[in-house]
């Protein structure tokens, strides 16, 4: 943050609450805009049933999920499209669409690899096994509703969830310089009821995930 | 919102009847979170439980207050709870900020808690802006508590033992008129909300914080739990304290990595 001498700066704070924002009642129109700005972040995953119509609610039957995969940032999106997804063995079940300051996502299915996109797909030999290809940033005020509309249509007993993503290597934090580490490489975390082998080590303290993976 | 931990079953764990609650205010130089991980990591808390919810920002990462291999590999979130039973003591590790107008919710959610969950009293970990200090301020400590009115009643006593200053109130119009005074805590945060709401609800509640500006923070973090000492009295307080905290292994690093050798 340069300044010149004398000019005065207002430091950001960590605490993140602005004195005058909380010091300023919510008149009835800042209540509405607010409320017109909330609904317009709002997601919608649209469902694609067997009749090839789309449905957004799926309250009727929660499907039946045993695997679910999730490749989030374009990244790791671009890795299921290399390597895991084809027409023959998997379709697209669902859409998410969602709009914030970063990107704006489409009902469509038909994407190219540049757009920003969130789609479902199912394994066709396996109808249990759920993957989810998002590419587009979901905003910290969306990311937990991201969740619940997502999670809230699957039937989560014995659930193994896997989550694919990427972290620039300057943000690890190492004891070396960042610049001598081989990369990329792979780190994991995972809860205590994962029994199975992790391919790679675990993240050590004091690195952190964010956003949505984190969520 | 507090989901407990299974841990064997026993539902012991998550009775706070008659505890203390430690917390802190997400603030200025994150004073309050630091010192609240000397507490956690010092007298080695249990964890118990955390909050689900969608009004901090998601982190998550792996234990840490690890010592060792073994107790490393536990998850860790963005708003956990930690108990020791023997000290009556629960406390409350917030690690991220508040999304955009959601920290009200959050106060009203926790408050709620506090009420059903029967903790005596609550204790806020904060910090203020240093550079906000009027001349009076700048001289002596630079340490300040508040308390609620059903806590002075309780331990008003003892602040004038320990020869502590409470926080003082700034005019509400500056230059205008002198005699109306609000209390005004730049960069605290929820403190003041929390402080506020709980005068109103009836609650114990304590604010011990601390003027700091953002940078190296630990001596602050260090000057705010050794305070805190004085008062509960959670480690034995001996002529240089600072020796007796555990620093966590997740302080390491906390500017960054190593610098590559090619720039000397």
């Amino acid at each position: 943050m340069a300044t010149f001498f004398g000019e005065g700066v207002v430091a950001p704070s960590r605490a993140g609450v602005d004195d005058e924002e909380e010091a300023r009642e919510e008149t009835p129109e800042d209540r509405e805009i607010r409320r017109e700005l909330e609904k317009k972040r709002e997601i919608d995953i649209l469902w694609t049933l067997k009749s090839g119509a789309t449905t957004e609610s799926c309250a009727d039957e929660p499907f039946v999920c045993s695997k679910f995969i999730v490749a989030i940032g374009r990244n790791a999106a671009a890795f299921l499209s290399s390597f895991i997804l084809d027409s023959v063995c998997w379709e697209a079940v669902g859409v998410v669409k969602l709009w914030n300051e970063w990107c704006r996502t489409s009902s469509t299915t038909n994407v190219l690899p540049t757009d920003s996109f969130c789609l479902f797909y199912r394994l066709i030999s396996d109808p249990t096994v759920l993957l989810c290809q998002c590419s587009c940033y979901v905003a910290e005020d969306q990311q937990f509703q991201w969740l619940e509309k997502v999670f809230g249509c699957m039937q989560k007993e014995g659930l193994q969830v896997t989550i694919l993503s990427t972290c620039p290597v300057a943000d690890y934090k190492t004891q070396e310089s960042t610049l001598t580490l081989p990369s990329p490489f792979l780190k994991a975390l995972k809860t205590k009821e994962f029994k199975e082998q992790v391919c790679c080590p675990l993240l050590e303290q004091p690195n952190i995930v964010r956003d949505l993976p984190a969520a | 919102m507090f989901v407990p931990c299974e841990r064997g079953g026993s539902s012991a764990s998550s009775d706070f009847k008659g505890f203390t609650l430690l917390m802190p205010a997400v603030s200025v130089g994150n004073v309050g979170q630091l010192a609240i991980d000397l507490v956690i990591s010092t007298l080695g808390m249990t964890k118990v439980g955390y909050f689900y919810t969608d009004c901090l920002v998601p982190m998550v990462g792996n234990n840490p207050y690890a010592t060792a291999e073994e107790n490393s590999v536990e998850l860790s979130i963005n708003a956990e709870v930690y108990s020791l039973p023997s000290k009556k003591l629960v406390v409350l590790q917030i690690r991220s900020p508040f999304i955009k107008n959601k920290y009200r919710p959050f106060c009203q959610t926790l408050l709620s808690w506090v009420k059903s969950s029967k903790c005596a009293r609550v204790l806020v970990l904060s910090s203020s802006h240093a550079y906000q200090r009027d001349d009076e301020q700048l001289l002596g400590t630079p340490l300040r508590y508040l308390l609620t009115p059903d806590l002075e009643k309780a331990v008003g006593g003892l602040m004038q033992q320990l020869n502590w200053k409470e926080m003082e109130k700034v005019a509400a119009y500056p230059g205008i008129n002198d005699t109306e005074k609000v209390l005004h805590i730049p960069g605290g945060g929820i403190t003041k909300l929390l402080f506020t709401e709980s005068c109103s609800k009836g609650i114990q509640m304590a604010v011990l914080l601390k003027f700091c500006s953002e940078g190296d923070n630990i001596p602050d973090a260090f000057a705010l739990v050794n305070y805190l000492n004085e008062w509960l009295q959670l480690i034995k307080s001996e002529v240089n304290t600072s020796s007796q905290w555990k620093i966590p292994s997740s302080w390491r690093l906390l500017f960054g990595s190593g610098l590559p050798p090619a720039l000397f």
